[in-house]
């Protein structure tokens, strides 16, 4: 059985996604912490994402740099830890963007399982508001192409029955 | 998902099945507006727009309030489940993301158990 994820927005500025998994705190923390580990999940295949590259120096103030296959470019994600405490809390910033979320991620085992909650803060409600409005048009947009598409047949097939009945 | 979006698909079929009122949707995506805001950027009579702005509201879509002599549209109610839809994706990709981590967490698992029994031996 998989262990639930839930998404919830916490706040005005602030996105939680929780999970526990079935293993001590510094098991999980090593595949956060490893590049070889840490893309070996990160990308689930469903998000149809090539991930070219992945560096991590897991260090307070050390650099990361995930780079993406794109068209025509090749996209980067970058940032820096902020805390580091060996299997308890991860923090790191999102620079690729000036309105970048901070990412804090808490390991807390229990029982040999681990719950982790992934907290991204926003400088702003507006920056979330805007995050969750870009994406959603554009989810808008694609239902509008699938009624484009929709009304598209069924024109067609309207027509196509004028055709076959004619003088009715 | 899937469900969820074909609810609000047929509630909305007919506000959405016009050029003019999907523009209009998409316009107010971006920024609130008023209805001649609207009418003078989709180059039509006031009237013609308040009429397209009336099925919008009625399907949800879109909701006005008068200030003034200025009525003004923003994204209606129904907009409201975008942000559930997109907590939704966002969860989905989350899931599928700590799925894969729990088989990382297996094999480390797994590992380290080996790691032991020949320490032991």
């Amino acid at each position: 059985m998989k262990n639930d994820t839930t998404v919830e927005r916490e706040s005005e500025r602030a996105l939680v996604v929780t999970r526990t998994f079935n293993g001590p705190a510094r098991i999980v923390f090593e595949a956060w912490t490893q590049p070889e580990l840490f893309k070996r999940w990160w990308v689930p295949k469903s998000a149809g994402l090539t991930l070219l590259s992945c560096e991590m120096d897991v260090r307070v103030r050390g650099g990361y740099r995930l780079v993406f296959a794109g068209n025509p470019q090749p996209i980067a994600f970058f940032g820096k830890y902020l805390e580091v405490t060996p299997h308890s809390r991860l923090s790191w910033s999102n620079d690729e963007s000036p309105d970048g979320a901070i990412t804090t991620v808490t390991f807390e085992e229990r029982d040999g399982k681990t719950h982790v909650v992934v907290h991204d803060l926003y400088p702003s409600k507006e920056v979330l508001d805007a995050a969750i409005a870009s994406e959603s048009t554009g989810g808008f947009a694609e239902q509008f192409e699938q009624l484009d598409d929709l009304l598209v047949t069924l024109d067609a097939s309207a027509g196509r029955l004028k055709a076959e009945r004619p003088g009715r | 998902m899937v469900q969820y979006s074909s609810i609000r698909f047929d509630a909305s079929f007919a506000a959405l099945s016009d050029a003019t009122r999907r523009g209009v949707l998409e316009q107010l995506g971006r920024a609130d507006a008023s209805i001649t805001d609207l009418a003078e950027k989709f180059h039509m009579t006031l009237t013609g727009m308040k009429k397209h702005v009336g099925v919008l509201e009625q399907a949800g879509l879109v909701s006005t309030e008068k200030v003034g002599r200025v009525r003004t549209c923003k994204l209606g109610p129904r907009q409201l489940g975008e942000e559930a839809a997109w907590i939704e994706r966002h969860r989905q990709l989350w899931a599928a993301r700590f799925d894969e981590l729990d088989k990382v967490v297996e094999e480390l698992k797994r590992r380290e158990k080996a790691d032991e029994r020949r320490k032991r031996e």
